[in-house]
Formats: C-alpha cells, structure tokens, sequence
C-alpha cells in the first residue's frame, strides 16, 4: 500500500521539532521508528500532512545511568535497549518484556518513546513502565514537564502527550534490593500483540512478599495496575497456595476488550492465572 | 524392450535420483534477483489500482469518477458499466451437475456486488501512487442489501446472495456405493446398526482458510506486438491463456501467458481472477502495457479462500468395532461466485471420506451454497483435507466409544498390505500401500507407548498440564489426473502432462515442462530426473518452465500432479530422445542398431569398448553432415502423458500436545509422520514439502481462520489477526518414510505436495480432544484457540461450539498519539 503525499521534515534538534509540530497543529505527525505509523499511513487510515522524523535528533538518542534510575531517549530503539548492560541489569522488567516485542525487524526500528506514545493497549511496554513508576519527560515549546506513568495513559492511544509536544525521554528507576520481577505474556502465536500479559514486580522478606507492582496489558483502554492484588499480596507467602487468593483478585476494576482472541471474561480469567505465575516467578528470581 | 527401461547412469555416476540436492533456483529466489511479475517493468507502462466494494451485498446506485479523473496523471478510470460488453464472466471449468445454479461473474461488477472486495471501478494512472491516490476519490453509492453470511442459513434460503437466482444452492452432487456398485447401501447398514451396532453422528465445522501466499498476485500486460504478452503470478498459465482466448474472444494465438517466478499459490493462483481479465481488457483498449499488484489488504480480502464447510457424518459400525457404512452430508461455502474449480473442491473429496479403509457401504452428498463472502477455491489440499479431517476425526470418536486405542480401531477398518492393489468403495484402485508398515515405524519412533505412560501419570496426578495424544492415519488421491476420469466428472479439461527435451549442438539439454512451479523446486527435481536418465550431467539441465511461448502445452501445478504426471512426461520424451539418438550413433558407430546398449550418457557397442557419447551425437545431429537416410536432423522429443491411475500416498502421523489446563493453551510436543510417498527424487525437496505442508495443516488446527462480522466485513483481514504462523510457533518434526513405490508410473513416485497438510490437521486436533475428554468435552471447533479449549474444559462442550466472534483489536489506530486528519473514502483505503 501507498500513503496519500505527505511533506517531510527532519530536524536535528528537538526546539526544531517543536516549532514545526507548534506551525502545523493537528495536520503534522511524529514519526519515530514508523512501525506503528507507517501502517497507519500505508493503509491510509491517516493522511497527515506533514511528518515530523525525530530519527535525526541525537539528543534523543542516549541511556544514560543515573544510580537509582536510567534515563531512556525516545528515540532509542528496542534493540539498543535490549543489547545495552544498564538496562539489562537494572532494568529487568522491561527488558524481558521488550525481548517479547513482535518480532527482530520491528525491533530493529520501533522505539519505547514510540511505543509509550502510540499507547496501544496492548503494547508489551506500557505495563512494565507503569509497574516500575516510571516518570516521563515531555517537552513542548513552552518547557518540559515531567508525567508520572501512573497520570501518562489517558485512554485507547492516547496519552498525556499533547498535539504539540514531544515525549523525549523516560526516566525508569531501577528495583533496589530483595525485589524481583517477571513479564508474563500470553499470545497464541510468537510475534503477537499479547492477549494480556502481566508484569509484576515483588520484594519478599524471608519468603514473605513485602511489596507488590503488578502491570497489566490489555485488561482496558490503558495499561492498568492490579492493585487489590497488589494490597492483597502484602504479608502472604510467596507460595501458590499463599499467592492464590490475592492473584484471583487482579481483574478487579478492568474492563479487559473482547476481539478475536477472547472475550473479556476470558481474559479476567487469564490475568488472574497469569498474574500468580507472574508473581510467583518473580519472587523466585 | 529397450535398454532405456533400466538406462540410469552406471556405477561410477552417483545417480541423481534420491540425492539431496540443493536447489538450484534458491539463489535467485532467496535474493530476489529474478523475474517476479511486480518487478516487470515495460517502456510507457501505466498502473492500476482498484476501488473495491466496502459491502458484502449492495446495489450500486451511481458512480462518481470525475474527481478521480481529473486526480494528477490519471489515463482514465472505468467502471464495470464501461466495460460491460467486452469484459465478459469469470470461467467455472467444472460445472458439477448439469443444472448447477451459477450467477454472472463480471470482473468489475456492474450493477451489485456480492462480497466486500468486489471490483466497482479501476483506475489507470502514471504511477501506482497516483492510482492509489485517484482510487480514493472514486464516489459510490450504494444501496445495501441483506447479505447471505451463514453457510447453514444461506442453505436454507433465508437471504439470498444472488436475488435474481432465486436460491443459494448451486448444485447437489452425489455418490452412493450401492447405485454405483461399488459397495452396499448406506442407509441400510445404518439402520442395522441403530439396531445392534453402534451409530456415530457428529456435525465438523471446516473453518474458512486463506490461502496467504507470500507473493501477492500480479499481473503485467504488454498489447505491443503480435502476441498480447501476459506475465501473470499465477500457477496455470497454461490454462489462463486457454481461458482469456475462450472468454474474451481473442484467438489464442494471439495470447502468450508468462508465469515467471511465482512466489507460491498454496492453490490460492489456481484461478483466473477478475484482475487478470481487466487488465487484459484495459490493455487492449488502451495500447498500453499495464500492471496492477494487489495489496496484502487486498489479497487476503479478495483473493479465493478456502475451505468453508459443514460436515454432516454417520458412521455405523458392528460392537467389534467393524465398521459397517459411512455417509457424508456436506454443505460447502461457495461465496459469491462459482469460481475456476469452485464447487469441484468438495468433490474432490468425495472419493477420500473413506480414506484407508474397507467400508462396505458409502454415500457422499455435497450441497454447494452461494453467499455474500468471498468466493472459495482450490486450497492445499482441496477437498481432500476435509475429508481425512472428518474420518479421522470420527474414527477417533468410534474408538471412544468403544474404549480402545485409536490405532486399534484403524487398524481393524483398514486395508492390509496383502490386498494392495484394492479397489475401495468409493471406486478407487489403491495400488500400492503398506499401513501396518508405516503405522509401526510412527509408532517406535514417537515413543507411543512412553506418551500414553506419561498420559496417565499426568491425569492421574491432576496435572494442570495434560498430555493429549493424536493420530491420523491419511491417505490421499493427487496427480491430477486421469483425462478419462476428469471427463466422466464433468471437468472441462484433461488431466495430462506435457514435456519437450531439447538436445542442443553442444549436449546441454533445455527440459521444457508443462507444469508450472511456484516454489516447489522442480528445476532441481526434473534436473535431477533427467540426468539419471539421459546420463547427462545435472549441471547441463536447463528447465524451462511457465510461458506458453516456450513451454507451449501444459496442464500447469496443483494437486500433487507435477512429479507424478509431468515426472513421467519427462521419462517418455527422454526415452524418446534415446531412441532417436539410437539409429545415428549406430550410423557413426558402423554397428548394429540392436547391438547397442546405451548406459551413462553413452552408446556403447554391446561386448566392445567402442561406443559414442550423447553430447557426440548431438553434434553430429546439428551438423548433419553424415546421418543415415531418412532420419530427421533433430533429437528433440515431446511426450504428453495421462496418468493411467490416481496417486495415493499414504502415512501415519502422531501428535502430542500439551494442554495448560489453566488457560487452555496447546502447546506441540512431539510430532512424528512415517509417509509413504513413493521412491524420493530429491529428500531435501520432500522435508521440505513436508515440513511446510504439516505447519499448514497444523495452521488450520490451532490458528488460522477467515472470521467475518454480521455485516460481511472480513475482520481478520490483515497477519495481525489472520494467524499465519511463522519457524517460532512450530516445533521440530520427525518425519521419515516407508516406501513402496507407486505401480502406475515409471519412476515409482507419489505426491508429496499436499501430504502433510491433508494429514496433519485432525492428528493436532485428535491430540487436543484427547488431552480434555476427561472433563467431558466431545468436540471442539477449530481452529483450537486458548478461550476455545479453556471454555471447553470449563463449561463441557460450550466453548469448544462457538464460532469465533469479535472484532479486530485495533493496533493501527488512525487517531494514535497526536491526532492527525482522517481522510478515507469508503471502501478505497485497501
Ligand atoms: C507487525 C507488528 C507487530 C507488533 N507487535 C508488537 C508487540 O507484540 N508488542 C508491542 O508492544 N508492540 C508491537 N508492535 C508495535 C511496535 O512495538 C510499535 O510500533 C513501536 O513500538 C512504536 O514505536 P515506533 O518507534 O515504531 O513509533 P512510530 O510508529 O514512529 O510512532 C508511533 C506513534 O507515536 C508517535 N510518536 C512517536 N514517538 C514520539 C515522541 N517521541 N513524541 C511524541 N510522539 C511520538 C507517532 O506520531 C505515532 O503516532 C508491533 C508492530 C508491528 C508493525
């Protein structure tokens, strides 16, 4: 497929970005790694009229290692993040589920500023990200703000983004000691969006959880925290049986989506099976 | 007799036959640097795009195409009105009664259409951007009109897909053992069992499948010359260009048709399609090459799909397990048109429900329907696969019944190795076979016993995983076929092969084959075939294959045919060669005729060491200087076979699953297959036939499904939701063969292109029934997703009914992130 003619503009400098997406409002588009916006634009579900690439602006580029947190460039591609040792041991939750991502090619291009900002519901990132509290920098002519990840997903692809702005880095802190974390993804073919998945990240004392973050994918318009869960899991043994009851509780307050790949009474089911392995694995490790 | 019966090079060569040859095409096609037809670009060539219909039933009530003419270089844009006169109706070549029912099939729809993808207008531009761009501006209007959507409604008349027809049954087409004679009465040995036996009777969804061939298809027309060149991604050129003369009236001398690298069908470009048609037509009219390429969107949308029945099955068997009689009531989905071979799918199964077996008494019935969905074809397999699904399926369910282990009960039904040849009752003659053989060897290799050990402990423990243990004990009828056969069906052609050898001056041979590869690897093949036969290096073997100028007879690829038929196409015109060459190396030799042996590439003189090569010959050929009176200066030869029989492949298949009792997830343990596919040309070819034809087959099992809404929208219409699976979703098969070569042809062969997908899908779904039966489910609907076996388990047979529902999750959304301008035009955005 062909999309409708578009201008093109590639600015090195994020002020640059800015001013173009100010001049052009709602007719402009960011474009970052594409693979969520070139299908749109292919399948002409969208024609703006001017895309906006931010692969040139270097200063969107770095992962930087600040002790308790890393901060990630929008613009730094899944790969890296995959192949970076920061983020591979500081940052387990999200690597794991970025190792999940679709398939190598699109991991080659797409980009977790890309992916925050698309915010499909059933994007593998959102969840880790909410789990990990993560904060986000958001730059617009008028300044930078920084959004924490619980205020970020607004709804079904939106975010807290505005027209105008741009999501330019994402600070995520690391898990200190005693916590351990899983992303469990449940799809029905290997390069899949999940059907749901669950990250959860969980500190225990003695074999006992002290603390619990659970994110969910797909269990509603946005990324979700399972926080009856979460309260439920403080003070149980980290066993099947301890972890059982508080995991039957992770639908509670989602409004999962019904399409192809089951309806939501079956996905209120899975994220409770999915949640207890999730929990359990990340206590164990 | 000649020596050419046992001719294969001597015991220095290495025979060429049973080598794992790589395959000679691979570069190119791995790398792309080749010829498929998108890549074909002429001087002054123009493109098109289609403006589809966005409704599955509509009347069209106007069409605005000056916007889209007067769209930047834009040549002209017509509408199915335009074209009314000289476009002409899509061709049904096998028309399976007489008074089957068959609407009009005009290649752009004139005043309704009847499936959402439907051609309304084209457009014809500088670029295929500016085509694309002018294709949104096409303004129709349209009437909507109920749709037919359910097969078992539309069966019943409820909505009609075609008003004028006044019915949605097309045709009704039978075979009945007892008036045929080839066995009992149906009825009869059901009604005996009602009384003392057992009667099994279950209803078996066929999901709808699409084709998904990696090429989307393609079509070029250059109408500068003589000959209006045709290059097309097809896997009939043959046939195309018989069809486009037959319907468009244009001499077939005039018409050359080019399949060039064709990036697989699957059976999916075993059709003559409505983009081929106008092209041709626009072409024409124009003076213009023209090319048109489909989107993905537009391929899974409007390309032929699959499958898509119900199958009504009665089995009746004594208390012992013997079974008594088989009947099978099928309703199979047309969609809107009857297309190429269209109703002619089921019946190519007609012959198969009883598959390995001595059933005594058999009725087949198909009652082929129209509805508002795309129409259906030829797809891996065709009428075969739903057979084996459903006596596979319900053998399994006699053997439940009868609390015995699936193979025990097979093996009591099936035809023993010493009553080969067996002419069954649907009136086949099997020739060759061995299923205790093949059964065995599946057997030890699986592990058989261990699985079903491991079974038990896991439901014995209450596992949340469980073990599920499948069989399918297949076989199937390819080598498409016997003229004769093909004649008493109705079909509108033969079913022979043809193969031209050409000797050139210097040795080298250019193979020239009537049948048309897609991605099977028969350069390699009939390479290899020919150098073993004419002792010529494998090296020296030019095939030349898919254009009508240059391999000008052929019947084309698709059911398992091109080995099998064109194989021995192949052996009788290098046979011919031999023989050809025979008086002028006895002439150069000053010997005998009779006393010359021919062995490796060389005449020899029997009981001397004088003899002359091949390549010799040739030479001497094309000089014609010294030939022996009367003999024509060429040792070209042509054969054209019909095969005398079908083919008949066989094999046992195993397959375990893991069941995760929680989600429902099913994940492949083990998969082992021992097929009898005849002697093996090339083994690297049939792992890979087989390998790719098990994924598919196991695809229609566990993922795949063309899921429309209540409105005729095909929802999974992009890979997003159309599950395809790639390497990661599959596990590594152990396949291996037992071999007992065919009788009916010379190189002893049998199909292996359609084996594994025919066999594979009910042993996946066997093995999962066979992990949940514990908690009551009796059937579950394919394809097995996670929510269909989980509510299986959890609510009995609930879940395991329920078509799948639902929308498309929307990862592509058009207001993602910032919200940009929406600008799409109904049904133009594919
Ligand atoms: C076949 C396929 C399979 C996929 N499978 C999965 C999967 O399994 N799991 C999963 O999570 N994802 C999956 N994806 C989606 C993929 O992860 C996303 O496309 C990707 O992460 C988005 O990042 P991108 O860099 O490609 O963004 P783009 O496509 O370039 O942009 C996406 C959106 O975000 C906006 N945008 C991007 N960057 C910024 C920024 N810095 N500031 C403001 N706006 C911005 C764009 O304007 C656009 O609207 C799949 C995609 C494809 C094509």
């Amino acid at each position: 497929m062909i999309p409708a003619t578009f201008d093109y503009l590639a600015p090195t400098s994020v002020e640059e970005a800015l001013a173009a997406l100010a001049a052009h409002g709602d007719e402009a588009k960011v474009l970052a790694g594409g693979q969520s916006l070139l299908p749109v634009l292919r399948m002409r579900l969208n024609a703006p009229e001017l895309i906006v690439d931010i692969g040139g602006i270097d200063s969107l580029k770095s992962i930087v290692d600040e002790g308790d947190s890393v901060l990630i460039g929008a613009m730094v591609p899944y790969y890296q993040l995959l192949a970076d040792t920061t983020v591979r041991s500081g940052l387990r939750l999200l690597h794991q589920a970025i190792t999940e991502v679709a398939d190598p090619q699109i991991r080659h291009r797409g980009t977790l500023g890309g992916a925050l900002v698309h915010a499909d519901p059933a994007g593998d990132c959102g969840a880790p990200i909410l789990a990990l509290d993560a904060q986000l920098v958001i730059s617009g002519q008028g300044g930078e703000r920084t959004v924490a990840a619980a205020d970020f997903f607004e709804d079904l692809f939106q975010t807290a983004v505005g027209e105008d702005e741009l999501l330019t880095a994402i600070r995520v802190p690391k898990l200190g000691d005693g916590w351990g974390s899983h992303y469990e993804k449940f799809v029905r073919v290997a390069h899949q969006w999940p059907i749901v998945s669950v990250a959860a990240a969980v500190k225990t004392d003695g074999g006992t959880i002290s603390e619990a973050r659970i994110g969910l994918v797909n269990m509603g318009s946005t990324p979700l925290r399972a926080s009856a869960t979460e309260q439920a899991l403080v003070g149980v043994q980290a066993t099947e049986d301890g972890v059982r009851a508080a995991c039957d509780l992770a639908a509670e307050g989602t409004n999962p989506p019904s399409d192809l790949n089951g309806d939501s009474d079956y996905r209120r089911h899975l994220a409770t099976v999915l949640t207890r392995r999730a929990v359990l694995t990340a206590a164990g490790g | 007799m000649t020596t050419t019966q046992d001719a294969p090079a001597d015991a220095g060569t290495p025979r060429e036959i049973g080598r794992e040859r790589r395959r000679k095409e691979d570069q190119r096609l791995i790398t792309g640097r080749t010829r498929w037809t998108d890549n074909i670009t002429l001087p002054g060539m123009l493109h098109l795009a289609m403006v589809r219909s966005p409704f599955a039933h509509a009347r069209i009530t106007a069409i605005d195409v000056e916007a889209a003419k007067a769209s930047p270089n834009v040549v002209t844009v017509i509408t199915g009105r335009d074209v009314a006169e000289e476009q002409g109706s899509l061709p049904n070549a096998w028309p399976i009664t007489p008074d089957q029912v068959a609407p009009a099939h005009p290649p752009v729809a004139v005043d309704r259409v009847a499936f959402a993808g439907e051609i309304v207008a084209v457009v014809v531009a500088r670029t295929p951007a500016e085509a694309r761009d002018a294709a949104e501006l096409v303004d129709v209007d349209y009437e909507e009109l109920p749709a037919a959507l359910d097969l078992r409604e539309s069966a019943q008349d409820k909505v009609l897909a075609h008003p004028d027809l006044g019915t949605n049954k097309s045709a009704l087409w039978k075979f009945d053992s007892g008036e045929a004679g080839t066995g009992g009465n149906v009825d009869e040995a059901i009604a005996r069992a009602r009384e003392g036996g057992i009667v099994i009777e279950r209803d078996f969804r066929q999901q709808r499948l699409i084709p998904a061939f990696m090429e989307p298809r393609s079509v070029v027309v250059d109408p500068t010359g003589e000959q209006v060149t045709m290059w097309a991604s097809t896997q009939i050129p043959h046939v195309l260009r018989f069809l486009l003369a037959a319907v468009l009236g244009i001499p077939e001398s005039k018409i050359r048709v080019i399949a060039p690298d064709v990036g697989g069908g699957f059976g999916g470009k075993l059709q003559t399609t409505p983009e081929e048609f106008i092209t041709m037509v626009l072409a024409r009219r124009l003076g213009k090459p023209l090319k048109y390429t489909e989107t993905r969107s537009e391929s899974l949308m409007a390309a032929h799909h699959g499958r898509d029945q119900w199958q009504h099955i009665t089995l009746s068997a004594e208390k012992d397990g013997t079974v008594t009689g088989l009947k099978v009531e099928l309703l199979a989905d047309l969609g809107s048109h009857v297309s190429l071979i269209g109703g002619g799918v089921p019946v190519l199964g007609a012959f198969m429900f009883n598959s390995i077996y001595k059933f005594p008494a058999y009725h087949f019935a198909v009652q082929t329907v129209l509805t508002n969905k795309t129409w259906t074809d030829a797809y891996r397999g065709a009428g075969r696969p739903e057979a084996t699904f459903a006596i596979e399926r319900i053998m399994d369910e006699l053997a439940t019944e009868l609390g015995v282990d699936p193979l025990e009960v097979r093996e009591k039904n099936w035809i023993k190795n010493t009553e080969f040849p067996f002419t069954t009752v649907a009136g086949l003659e099997y020739d060759s076979g061995n299923y205790e053989k093949a059964t065995q060897m599946a057997k030890e290799s699986f592990g058989y016993d261990e699985l079903r050990a491991e079974q038990k402990r896991r439901r014995e423990s209450g596992d949340t995983v469980q073990l599920g243990i499948g069989v399918s004990t297949f076989t199937e009828m390819c080598g498409l076929a016997p003229s004769r056969v093909l004649g008493s069906l109705d079909y509108g052609a033969g079913g022979w092969e043809h193969a031209s050898v050409r000797m050139l001056p210097t040795g080298k041979v250019e193979l020239l084959t009537g049948a048309s590869a897609h991605g099977q690897g028969h350069e390699t093949a009939f390479s290899q075939i020919v150098a073993d036969r004419l002792g010529i290096p494998y090296e020296d073997i030019e095939v030349l294959h898919g254009d009508t100028a240059i391999a000008h007879k052929g019947m084309d690829t698709y059911g398992s045919r091109s080995l099998v038929v064109g194989g021995e196409a192949i052996v009788k015109a290098v046979d011919k060669v031999i023989e050809k060459a025979r008086p002028i190396a006895a002439h150069m030799l000053e010997a005998n005729v009779d006393d010359l042996e021919y062995k490796a590439g060389r005449f020899g003189v029997r009981g001397t060491d004088q003899g002359v090569q091949m390549t010799e010959v040739a030479l001497a050929t094309f000089a014609a200087h010294d030939l022996p009176d009367g003999v024509e200066a060429s040792l070209d030869s042509d054969a054209t076979y019909d095969p005398v029989n079908f083919n008949y492949p066989h094999g046992t298949h195993l397959c375990a699953v893991e069941v995760d009792t929680e989600t429902g997830r099913v994940k492949m343990r083990k998969y082992t297959c021992v097929d009898d596919i005849g002697n093996i040309v090339n083994p690297l070819i049939v792992a890979g036939q087989v390998h790719g034809g098990l994924v598919q087959g196991i695809a229609q099992a566990l993922w795949e499904e063309a899921v429309y809404d209540d409105s005729g929208t095909l929802v999974s219409a992009s890979f997003v939701d159309y599950l395809v699976p790639t390497a990661a979703d599959t596990i590594s098969f152990d396949v291996d063969h037992n071999t007992t070569p065919s009788l009916t042809n010379t190189l002893g062969t049998k199909g292996v292109g359609e084996a594994g997908t025919i066999a594979s899908t009910p042993a996946v779904v066997n093995s999962v029934l066979d992990a949940i039966r514990q908690f009551g489910v009796e059937d579950i609907m394919m394809p097995c997703t996670p929510e269909r076996v989980w509510k299986a388990i959890h609510a009995k047979d609930a879940g395991g009914a329920d078509p799948t529902t639902g929308g498309a999750a929307p990862h592509f959304d058009e207001s993602t992130g910032h919200e940009g301008q929406t600008d799409r035009t109904d049904g133009a955005g594919q």
